[in-house]
């Protein structure tokens, strides 16, 4: 026997008096639970106005926050991912990249573009994580590789943005050769003293973060980013220890000596054409 | 210590041994030294069978047996003078990490590469061949002070990866490997840089931008270890064979999709059973390498050099 009986049953409001909260109108901030409308979260570029939590974001994103009014010209946006190996592991490459292809609408797992900020002309390449974590093949070394041409063409600064695991496996020793082939570009970029700017967002690891990502001019990073050689995964089972609180964050290499500083995403914009307008000729 | 496939040739060798006491005492008896004939000719064919169908796990295992020559063991061997040239300038030495001015023929060579250790003791200090960013830096320092007294690199690669530690991230690991692989490009001396046992990933590439880069037939170079790919793709360490035949990193392979430039070619059997004629060839191919490439200018050396790494990599556009 219960306690409270129900008087009448079901539930009487017709389906057309219903009164629904639209999907995705609150966002939850993973980090500090903070909720504010997905329309705030998005004005302020995906970072949590509580805490401060920078939410991965896309390439077009990205270039939405750099680029003035959103214009810009894409480069090389079709080049596409062959499988010199015919690499299978529990599926074949091939169809993994069409299946990836399809679900996030990229080709690969980087964009480059040129366009205006603030009224300088810069050449963009940026990662997108969603394409297989990030990782590196030949098409984002040989896309890193063309923006970086691109820039010593045009003569502007070259702005890489970095969020990947490291190395595409399926590619192997292809991918090895990337990390080489962007620095042998990055080595001619200075040759032409045009600056290069490497910002390093959340995850920047393994042959990403051992080749393009530290050579900038400037290595800077996103807030609270794991940036590292080996992952933690990999050097918590190599020592047997815990790693230390903190480690391999953003604000580790700054205390180390490996980022020049550390920006909010809401800052990049301002912060990157004051740098670039000191390095004018 | 005997590989698996070693074990049926050894087998075969200890027979022929004895054979070959037997004849010793029974002083040159036609029989037994027809059997033995036979039987050597039997042993070649055996060892070519088995040598020359290795799988590529095979190779992986090879290039790590552990009486195979480490890069010290080069130096002493086919360098007539050598003087080691220790530390990085900043923080330590790095006994992963090895280097010096050798001579060979006459000739004055920066030598550097990664060294493994032969027993627990060794291994423990050589940290099993996986270098620290010290050591990248030693390594960068060595190639700046060759190039400046205008004698050529030879890089010996041999790690199963760059150290993955606390002091090692602490210390930027990524940014002395990446610095490396930038400034290599822009040496104005001749770089030759050799595969001896493991070529994993950074760690290799590391000390691996040159303007010819070899692989001794029994190693292998790639961007992961056939393990560590195993327990990402496979998410277990027990698919070591699978992931090794996917990966294809061995020399054949990487000479087959134009990641290396050519294969030194070793005794039957793998550098171990053999390590002077091992020696000999290396030797060789050093001096008529470095003969050839200082026929070039270092501005055609850069160039051709940036060049050759820039055309890596496969594509549809």
């Amino acid at each position: 026997m219960s306690w409270f009986n129900r008087e009448e049953k079901n539930i009487k409001t017709q389906t057309t008096e219903k009164k629904e909260t639209p999907d995705g109108l609150w966002y939850q901030c993973p980090s500090c639970k903070y909720v504010m409308t997905t329309r705030e979260h998005k004005v302020n570029h995906s970072v949590c106005s509580s805490c401060g939590h920078h939410e991965r974001i896309s390439a077009a994103d990205y270039f939405a926050v750099l680029f003035d009014d959103n214009t810009f010209t894409e480069l090389d946006a079709n080049m596409s991912s062959g499988d010199p190996l015919t690499f299978t592991d529990s599926k074949a490459y091939p169809k993994r990249i069409v299946a990836t292809q399809a679900n996030t609408g990229l080709k690969d797992a980087l964009r480059t573009a040129h366009g205006k900020m603030n009224g300088i002309e810069i050449t963009v390449s940026c990662m997108d994580f969603s394409f297989i974590g990030g990782s590196m093949g030949s098409v984002v070394g040989e896309k890193i590789a063309r923006g970086i041409d691109n820039a010593i063409k045009m003569q502007t600064p070259f702005i890489m943005i970095s969020r990947s695991g490291g190395a595409r496996m399926q590619e192997a020793g292809y991918s090895l050769m990337q990390m080489a082939k962007t620095s042998a570009r990055l080595a001619l970029l200075a040759e032409a003293k045009l600056p290069y700017i490497s910002l390093m967002t959340d995850p920047t690891t393994g042959g990403v973060s051992a080749s393009y990502a530290m050579l900038g001019d400037f290595n800077v990073a996103e807030p609270n980013a794991l940036i590292g050689f080996a992952g933690p995964r990999v050097i918590r089972e190599t020592i047997g220890k815990d790693l230390p609180k903190g480690f391999q964050t953003s604000e580790y290499l700054l205390d180390h000596g490996f980022l020049d500083f550390i920006v909010k995403r809401t800052e990049v914009k301002t912060k990157f054409t004051q740098l670039l307008s000191m390095l004018k000729p | 210590m005997l590989l698996d496939f070693e074990q049926p040739i050894a087998d075969f060798e200890s027979k022929l041994n004895s054979f070959k006491e037997l004849n010793a005492k029974n002083l040159e008896n036609q029989a037994i030294q027809q059997a033995i004939n036979t039987f050597e000719q039997e042993l070649i064919k055996l060892k070519k069978e088995t040598f020359e169908n290795l799988t590529r796990w095979q190779r992986v295992q090879l290039s790590r047996h552990p009486e195979r020559p480490y890069t010290l063991d080069y130096l002493e061997n086919i360098c007539e003078e050598f003087i080691e040239i220790h530390g990085d300038r900043n923080f330590a030495d790095d006994p992963a990490m090895i280097g010096g001015f050798g001579t060979i023929e006459g000739q004055t060579v920066m030598f550097i590469g990664q060294q493994k250790g032969r027993n627990t003791k060794q291994r423990q200090y050589r940290n099993f061949g996986m270098a620290n960013p010290e050591g990248y830096r030693k390594a960068l320092r060595l190639m700046k002070m060759a190039e400046k007294f205008d004698k050529p690199v030879v890089c010996l690669i041999d790690t199963p990866g760059a150290f993955p530690g606390i002091e090692a991230e602490e210390r930027g690991q990524a940014e002395a490997i990446a610095r490396n692989i930038r400034d290599m490009f822009m040496l104005k001396v001749p770089v030759i840089c050799i595969i001896i046992g493991e070529g994993a990933s950074g760690g290799a590439l590391g000390i691996a931008i040159g303007d010819k880069v070899l692989m001794l037939e029994n190693t292998w170079y790639s961007v992961i270890s056939p393990e560590s790919c195993s327990s990402i793709l496979w998410r277990s360490w027990e698919y070591k064979e699978q992931a090794a035949q996917a990966l294809k990193p061995t020399a054949k392979d990487m000479l087959g999709f134009g990641l290396i430039d050519g294969i030194i070619p070793e005794p039957l059997g793998g550098a171990h059973t053999n390590p002077k004629e091992t020696f000999d060839t290396v030797k060789k191919v050093i001096i008529d390498e470095l003969t050839k490439l200082s026929a070039a200018s270092p501005q055609e050396r850069i160039l051709n050099r940036i060049e050759k790494f820039g055309k890596m990599g496969v594509f549809v556009e």
